[in-house]
């Protein structure tokens, strides 16, 4: 993406949202602009109307976990299929209370890929409209991704991975 | 699955129309994998699905999350099945993003080529699949006797047929066997003869036509909103396809269309197949044709493994396969997305390294998962017959679906 593509993509979101871009950086070939979480919904909405940005295509959307700073973040990657260019947003959420807004509002295919990442993080999805698990059995009580729970049974002895495994 | 209301008479004489509910699947024979669908039926007609998904889900997320980069192919395997190298290319080529390593044009040429015939293999079955839920078993048959082929020239290549693991970061494991090539063309040669005979077969055929024009469509509007992508979206009108518009592995240097439909029906999709497949098998004759010289893989001694006569002879070849095999290896921090046109659209690998052994987070973007949960829309005031159908063109594989 060319410099003057990614000045004009953060100039759309600083113009009504000043100060919610806390960070943008190109990770590879990917415009990353890392948001503050309250207004992430309307500023994905104002991305996809705004005539220099059209990003209305939601590619993914996934969360990950940081046990250090004890936040999780939601990853959003939009792509606008005309002029072929896709940004990444990131927002980081408290622990405790993992929660955002919905995107369902923006995009309808946002439904599968939330209920996944509440399936696998707990993050709570205001105003989803079906926010249940997904691939997990529903009786399940923790959220498995979350790096608090390793792969494997740690109190086993037969097998150290202590200096191998994660 | 819970149904919402109890189905009881009462119910029945309140509602004054009697719903019936019906559980299509999980294991019925016709949805081609384990899906579960609770259907509300007025008669005969749908008047609302409830998908419930998740019955092969073997969490590759968090398997990932404890593997080394070159067993992670392994899994990528398992998700579509039925274009296995894609994926495994796919992921070598995000490792190799990561890395920054420069892949020789060979390899380039190679893996072209591989992808194309699984392209083909996946188009295939879902092809000869629509013909059989239409009541067409005799061109599935032809078909999986060319699928049958591939499989062989996998095997001649990699060692493995289904779930194939071909290949590793920075290239092959060893150079293609003059037997390789000439299955290959063997299979250039048979495939557009029985391909032509299949097309002839239903293309134009009235039944065929019939049961399939109009039934399961999407507008090009609403595909964009669920994030369809592949065939599905070609279908309906969009001419995405990952190949041409963030192209890799040298896909720029071949001369191919994409072909798109229109309504977005089950009979677009399967012409849209169609046409890849012989889209293909021109893209693997344009990368014989050119196939540069050079070594059929890129100079990463610490990923890529040594041969094993190098392992025993020469100190360098045997540091390095003590390194890559007890994971010593460093690898550089980073945040990588990469993704590749997969047989049933955009397979994205989402790859977070903090420097680890193995990836701190890695997601897959996987187009089942994404444009399943239009189905329900897409069936809603449909026969069950056109449901089945409208399931089995859209190439839904429960591996994929559920990771």
């Amino acid at each position: 993406m060319e410099l003057d593509d990614q000045e004009k993509i953060i100039a759309v979101v600083n113009k009504k949202f000043e100060g919610e871009i806390l960070q943008t950086e190109m990770l590879y070939d990917f415009l990353t602009a890392t948001l503050k979480k309250d207004k992430i919904v309307e500023i994905i909405k104002h991305l996809y109307d705004h005539p220099d940005t059209k990003f209305q295509y939601l590619t993914t959307l996934c969360g990950i976990h940081f046990p250090d700073l004890n936040q999780i973040a939601i990853m959003y990657q939009l792509h606008n299929m005309v002029s072929n260019q896709r940004i990444r947003l990131k927002v980081y959420l408290p622990i405790e209370n993992p929660s955002v807004q919905t995107l369902t509002t923006v995009f309808p295919a946002a439904n599968w890929m939330e209920r996944e990442t509440y399936d696998f993080y707990g993050v709570i999805f205001e105003g989803h409209p079906n926010l249940k698990r997904i691939l997990n059995v529903d009786e399940m009580t923790i959220f498995p991704m979350r790096k608090e729970y390793p792969l494997e049974d740690q109190v086993r002895e037969d097998k150290n991975d202590v200096m191998f495994g994660r | 699955m819970d149904v919402k209301e109890p189905v009881t008479d009462q119910f029945y004489q309140a509602q004054k129309k009697q719903y019936s509910y019906l559980n299509l699947g999980p294991t019925h024979p016709a949805t081609h994998g384990i899906f579960q669908n609770v259907l509300k039926m007025d008669g005969e007609v749908i008047v609302e699905a409830t998908p419930t998904i998740g019955y092969i889900h073997r969490a590759f997320e968090k398997l990932a999350e404890r593997r080394p980069f070159y067993q992670i192919t392994p899994l990528t395997d398992r998700m579509n099945y039925c274009s296995a190298p894609i994926n495994n290319i796919g992921w070598q080529m995000t490792v190799e993003k990561l890395l920054g390593v420069e892949i020789p044009k060979r390899v380039q040429y190679l893996r072209v080529i591989i992808m194309e015939l699984a392209r083909i293999t996946d188009h295939l079955i879902c092809n000869a699949v629509i013909a059989v839920d239409t009541g067409a078993l005799t061109g599935f048959v032809y078909m999986f006797q060319q699928r049958e082929l591939v499989y062989e020239i996998y095997e001649e290549i990699c060692g493995a047929r289904l779930t194939s693991n071909v290949g590793r970061i920075g290239g092959f494991e060893r150079e293609f066997t003059p037997k390789a090539w000439e299955k290959i063309d063997r299979f250039l040669k048979e495939f557009p003869v029985v391909l032509k005979e299949f097309e002839n077969l239903l293309s134009r055929n009235r039944i065929f036509m019939d049961r399939t024009i109009d039934v399961g469509g999407i507008t090009a509007e609403k595909a964009l909103s669920y994030s369809f992508s592949g065939v599905n979206l070609r279908a309906a009108g969009v001419d995405y396809d990952v190949r041409v518009a963030l192209p890799y592995s040298s896909y720029e240097d071949f001369d191919f269309i994409i072909p798109i439909g229109k309504n977005g029906d089950v009979y677009d999709r399967f012409m849209v197949r169609q046409e890849e497949m012989w889209q293909s098998l021109s893209i693997i004759k344009q990368a014989m044709a050119k196939l540069p010289e050079g070594s059929f893989h890129a100079k990463v001694p610490e990923f890529y493994l040594p041969p094993k006569e190098e392992v025993y002879n020469n100190m360098e070849a045997l540091i390095y396969h003590f390194k890559i095999v007890m994971g010593e290896t460093d690898v550089p921090k980073g945040e990588v997305y990469h993704c590749v046109e997969g047989g049933n659209g955009e397979l994205g690998f989402y790859l977070i390294s903090d420097g680890g052994r193995t990836p701190f987070r890695l997601h897959f973007r996987r187009p089942c998962f994404i444009f399943y949960q239009a189905y329900p829309e897409m069936i809603k005031g449909s026969m069950l017959s056109d449901a089945i159908l409208t399931m089995s063109s859209m190439n839904v594989i429960a591996g994929e679906l559920d990771a």
